[in-house]
């Protein structure tokens, strides 16, 4: 593969190298836990071994003679402040320690705070907890399970969406499926664990820690602790991976700070990785049954989709892909109905692509299915039912350039020599297949605020309370104020991560580039209309040119006659020695109180299915080549090929590294990735990365990202599309489809293993 | 972590004597007090999960005798120091030539950086990886003698068909020590009752109702040494493992095999077979069934059933039966057109 940043098209921004580069491979990127703190106490968490029932008693008497030991935080000790609250900074609504009963396997039983990390782990190893046990229900199909409609139970998943009459249409059907699909649960596991630190200065709370949402958990934080969100300040400059899993605020966070409190001492507690599996929130397993019926034309009539979804007891987390995945094709008609089953399990969240993942998995090795059953190859299937508006709404898209993905991946891929009959590639011992699947993701987009300074000596200061979660965000929002204010990335930072800087969303649903590069555009444009209109002003350097006349560039305001004003001369003779502009963005079909909830924590979402005007969607297409021994069966993937559209690529670089990311994870989720749950008792098994297996190096070999160039200026000023989670989505159902075209053998449930193809 | 004492003993002798002075005849090596460290790999790790709990660590490393970290080629095979680590072994030029199954079963195991650390005598030692024996609060038979075998009965993908027990289910997942009980490789041990060889078929013991019995070894005994004899024939060897992924993962089954041949007729032939076993796996009846043999698909085959025919399959690694004969087949004929 080449490693070289793609060449920019049209409507692509340059492949700056990342700003924070350096640091990060040097090892001077400081993560939370690592940020430098004096006097520090070391806290350590005792779990539950037990998924259902209460705790009679803990033992610690051998705890309190660990040498070292300071405090122990459990049952009773919460009591002064409130539950967390389940939502979108909250990752659940188990107080674990306001409650002797446990929900959940790994639940929090106790915090350990010593002088040494040892001697906290040791204190909290020796926690032992006496239970009265619960015989607990661990996923589908266990005795105890609770089966509910999702519509409604979540903001996020208002209704099921439906169109026409599915039942006559699929009746008349001359060519229909009817499957089941299933994906495994699976657990972030970003490298960086889990932690939180936490201290006070007098009546005000500072907290470090790894997280998606700075203003979001500043105030539920706040609201726990039952303090002014004023007196709470969240630091998390870079992020070590997050995949969603940083997105609610857990448990853990406000039992520290009390802990740090108590003591009057600064207190870190980092998770270990087994106990991450517990404490934090995950992907819930999920089922899939899709009726398909087509004309013998291959054009679609029929689609339905009903979705399972694994929850815990007391929180209805829904994931609900089906308003995409009913919006994909030209249907016809269309049903769907997604459920919640209850179990005695932790609070699911999100991952990355939460609901097209699993539910777009399932549609896309439904359609090869359906182009098997039709005798069509399967990119003319998805050609033939292109759709010209989304069947639900009859909403046109804002743009969709899926068939040019597919025409450039497959190109790229050299799909016209694949031989379609199953089985008919080989390669000595090894049996070849190819496939491909359709990826997609919706286009929101979110109120941002941000704070620009442009100074007499041409520094640029870039403040924004967004995250650098890997994603690039903060190179690609320097990038934006240099092509803004003419001025050499270089002379630029910026400033991320704390809730004292101006507020972003939850950098979550691929919204942070479109949020944060709209509200740099707004500030860095008032900058410019003052220093025009300075330059412009009577006795001015460029007086007499328009404004749309100006350019920033090198320094300079440039004028179209070729006359120019240095950008620090104008500052001087303003009498000033910077400009400073703080910007509120919202979208266009933002409610009055948005920029109100942006700041509460709590911002609104638009764009994708919500707006009136259009749709919003990106898209692509992947094509994977599979191998698989004759004898052993294990399953290879040589080469895969995505090519993908959305709206403006603000870097080249960025923007590939992050679809390559996806389409790796996509090749694990195919191949790899499961989290065991034993039904017996409802716990994980396999919590640690010796067996919870992601792709290593060996596993990727040619991987090529081709960038569709796309111009879209209806869904949000920066004409970006969020693609950091549209890379894995459709990659197992292409993998799905070679692994057939290879076998002849269809599999429907995730992870594809050895096993599977024995038989 | 619990707290330990640490001691970096200046040779063998010194290292026996601590050894023997704070465990007893009766103590397992995997549950005395004091214990042996050289790569850490697998001890340091189970440590920390509290699996292992020694509160004396004998740090081997510092061992005077410069034997540990030497391996000597001669006519009568291959000697490998027992602190030689397996990144070193498996680049070693006449390993890989003579015995292509050593080289590739450690090439094929953990990671380079895991290799560059772990000593092969170390390697060979290596406890399971079962997931509720990592795990303490989990019932098991091998880490609390009697507390039960929550595997059993639990999610056991990645457990063994052949050498099991009812009181444990756990696979011996090395790589390395299939390629030495094919090749009838000899271990060099010292401790308080002396030097002595130990077979390498003999090092292992199966669970049976005793699975925390892990080896053949005393407490205070120390590997210092590995021996292969020489075998002209072993350059038509292979290690082949089949897993989920393409590198840095345990073997769901594997097969080590060498082959004399005369023609496509077997003169002799070794097997040993891992990932699907609880000790390092020597697949007598499959070798003995070939011999005399023409090789090809079907005699392979023959083989494997004969490897496999007391198999005992659970719930979840069934599959393991018909992958572990699978992957046999597809070693011996790989072995058989090997160019040597």
């Amino acid at each position: 593969m080449d490693a070289a940043a793609p060449r920019p098209k049209e409507n692509m921004g340059e492949p700056l190298p990342r700003v924070d580069a350096r640091l990060k491979v040097t090892g001077q990127a400081h993560y939370p836990a690592d940020l430098p703190t004096a006097n520090i106490a070391y806290g350590a968490l005792a779990t539950s071994s037990i998924a259902k029932g209460k705790v009679t008693k803990l033992r610690l008497d051998d705890v309190r003679a660990v040498p070292g030991l300071l405090d122990i935080v459990t049952y009773g000790d919460m009591d002064k402040v409130d539950k967390p609250k389940f939502g979108n900074s909250g990752a659940t609504s188990i107080g674990p320690l306001h409650d002797r009963r446990i929900f959940h396997d790994g639940q929090i039983v106790a915090l350990a705070v010593a002088e040494t990390f040892e001697a906290a782990e040791e204190a909290a190893r020796l926690i032992r907890a006496e239970y009265e046990e619960e015989k607990p229900t661990a996923t589908f199909d266990s005795p105890g399970t609770a089966t509910i409609p999702a519509a409604g139970k979540s903001p996020l998943f208002k209704e099921d969406v439906k169109a026409g009459d599915f039942d006559a249409a699929y009746a008349d059907a001359a060519v229909k499926i009817d499957q089941r699909y299933s994906t495994p649960t699976q657990h972030h596991n970003p490298i960086e664990l889990f932690s939180t630190t936490a201290f006070w200065e007098g009546d005000q709370l500072t907290v470090h820690e790894p997280s998606q949402n700075v203003t979001g958990w500043k105030v539920e934080l706040a609201r726990q602790l039952k303090i002014d969100p004023a007196k709470v300040r969240i630091v998390s400059p870079f992020i070590g991976g997050a995949f969603g899993s940083k997105g609610p605020m857990t448990p853990r966070t406000a039992i520290v700070a009390v802990a740090a409190k108590r003591l009057g001492r600064p207190v870190r507690c980092v998770t270990s990785r087994m106990q991450a599996f517990g404490t934090q929130t995950y992907r819930a397993e999920t089922r899939h049954r899709i009726r398909i019926g087509a004309g013998k034309d291959g054009r679609i009539s029929a689609f339905a989709h009903e979705g399972w979804e694994v929850t815990s007891r007391p929180d209805a987390y829904v994931v609900g892909g089906t308003s995409a995945t009913g919006r994909m094709y030209d249907y016809g008609s269309v049903l769907t109905h997604v459920s919640l089953v209850q179990t005695d399990r932790n609070t699911p969240g999100y991952m990355r692509s939460p609901p097209e993942t699993p539910y777009v998995y399932a549609l896309e090795n439904a359609m090869d299915e359906m182009a098997v059953a039709l005798g069509m190859d399967p990119v003319e299937f998805r050609r033939i039912n292109e759709p010209k508006v989304e069947p639900i709404g009859k909403k046109p898209f804002s743009s969709r350039s899926l068939i040019q993905c597919y025409d450039q991946a497959a190109e790229a891929f050299g799909w016209a020599d694949r031989d379609p009959k199953v089985g008919a590639m080989r390669d000595g011992d090894w049996l070849v297949g190819m496939g491909c699947a359709t990826a997609i993701y919706p286009t929101a987009v979110a109120p941002c605020a941000a704070r620009v300074r442009l100074t007499v000596d041409g520094d640029v200061r870039l403040q924004c309370g967004s995250h650098e979660i890997g994603t690039g965000v903060r190179t690609v929002a320097g990038q934006m104020a240099s092509e803004r204010l003419g001025v050499s990335i270089d002379k630029i930072s910026v400033e991320m991560g704390d809730s004292s800087l101006p507020p972003a969303p939850v950098s979550g649903g691929s919204i942070s580039t479109a949020s944060v590069c709209s509200a740099v555009l707004m500030a860095c444009d008032a900058i410019r209309t003052k220093l025009y209109a300075a330059a412009t002003a009577e006795g001015g350097p460029l007086v007499g040119s328009h404004n749309e006349e100006l350019e920033l560039a090198g320094g300079k305001i440039v004028a179209k006659s070729g006359a120019s004003a240095k950008v620090g001369d104008v500052l001087k003779a303003m009498q000033v020695g910077a400009i400073e502009e703080y910007a509120e963005f919202a979208p266009k079909n933002a409610t009055p109180e948005a920029l109100k909830k942006l700041y509460a924590g709590t911002p609104e979402f638009h764009g994708a299915d919500q707006d009136e005007d259009s749709v919003k969607y990106a898209f692509g297409a992947e094509f994977v080549e599979v191998r698989i021994n004759r004898f052993t069966r294990e399953i290879r993937v040589p080469r895969i090929v995505g090519a993908f559209a959305a709206g403006r690529i603000m870097n080249t670089r960025t923007a590939r590294s992050q679809l390559m990311g996806g389409m790796i994870w996509g090749i694990g989720q195919a191949l790899h990735e499961a989290t065991e749950v034993d039904r017996r008792y409802a716990r994980y098994v396999n919590r640690d990365l010796q067996d919870y297996l992601v792709p290593v190096n060996a596993d990727i070999k040619d991987l090529q990202v081709i960038l569709v160039p796309e111009v879209d200026h209806a869904v949000n000023p920066a004409g970006a599309k969020g693609l950091g989670e549209l890379g894995n989505v459709g990659t197992a159902a292409a993998v799905a489809s070679a692994v057939y075209h290879a076998t002849g053998k269809r599999i429907r449930d995730l992870p594809i293993r050895i096993e599977q193809l024995l038989v | 972590m619990r707290p330990f004492v640490y001691e970096q003993p200046a040779d063998i002798s010194a290292a026996v004597a601590i050894a023997s002075r704070f465990t007893t005849s009766d103590d397992q090596p995997t549950r005395a007090n004091a214990q042996f460290i050289a790569g850490g790999t697998n001890l340091a790790d189970y440590m920390k999960l509290g699996v292992a709990e020694p509160n004396r660590l004998l740090d081997l490393n510092r061992l005077k005798e410069s034997g540990l970290r030497q391996i000597r080629v001669t006519d009568d095979g291959i000697r490998f120091g027992a602190l030689v680590r397996m990144g070193e072994a498996a680049d070693h030029r006449e390993v890989k030539e003579r015995y292509p199954v050593i080289a590739d079963s450690l090439r094929l195991a953990a990671s380079g950086q895991i290799r560059n650390m772990a000593s092969l005598a170390g390697n060979i030692l290596q406890r399971t990886r079962c997931e509720y024996f990592r795990e303490t609060s989990w019932q098991c038979n091998k880490r609390v003698p009697g507390s039960g075998c929550a595997a059993m009965e639990g999610f056991n993908r990645q457990h063994a068909v052949l050498g099991d027990s009812d009181a444990c289910i756990a696979t011996y997942h090395g790589d390395f020590a299939q390629a030495l009980i094919a090749l009838d490789a000899v271990v060099h041990a010292e401790g308080s009752r002396g030097a002595r060889k130990i077979p390498f078929a003999k090092l292992h013991r199966q669970p049976g109702d005793t699975p925390h019995i892990e080896t053949d070894l005393a407490a205070d005994e120390i590997i210092t040494a590995i021996e292969v004899p020489a075998m002209p024939w072993a350059r038509r060897s292979l290690y082949l493992k089949i897993r989920d992924r393409e590198s840095y993962a345990f073997a769901l089954a594997s097969a080590a095999v060498a082959l004399d041949l005369d023609g496509e007729t077997v003169r002799e032939a070794r097997i040993a077979l891992g990932g699907v076993a609880t000790v390092p796996w020597r697949a007598g009846a499959a070798e003995q069934s070939l011999q005399g043999k023409k090789l090809d698909e079907t005699s392979a085959e023959a083989a494997a059933d004969a490897a496999f025919a007391q198999a005992q399959p659970r719930q979840h690694n069934a599959f393991k039966i018909e992958l572990g004969k699978r992957t046999l087949v597809r070693a011996l004929l790989e072995t058989r057109d090997m160019k040597v």
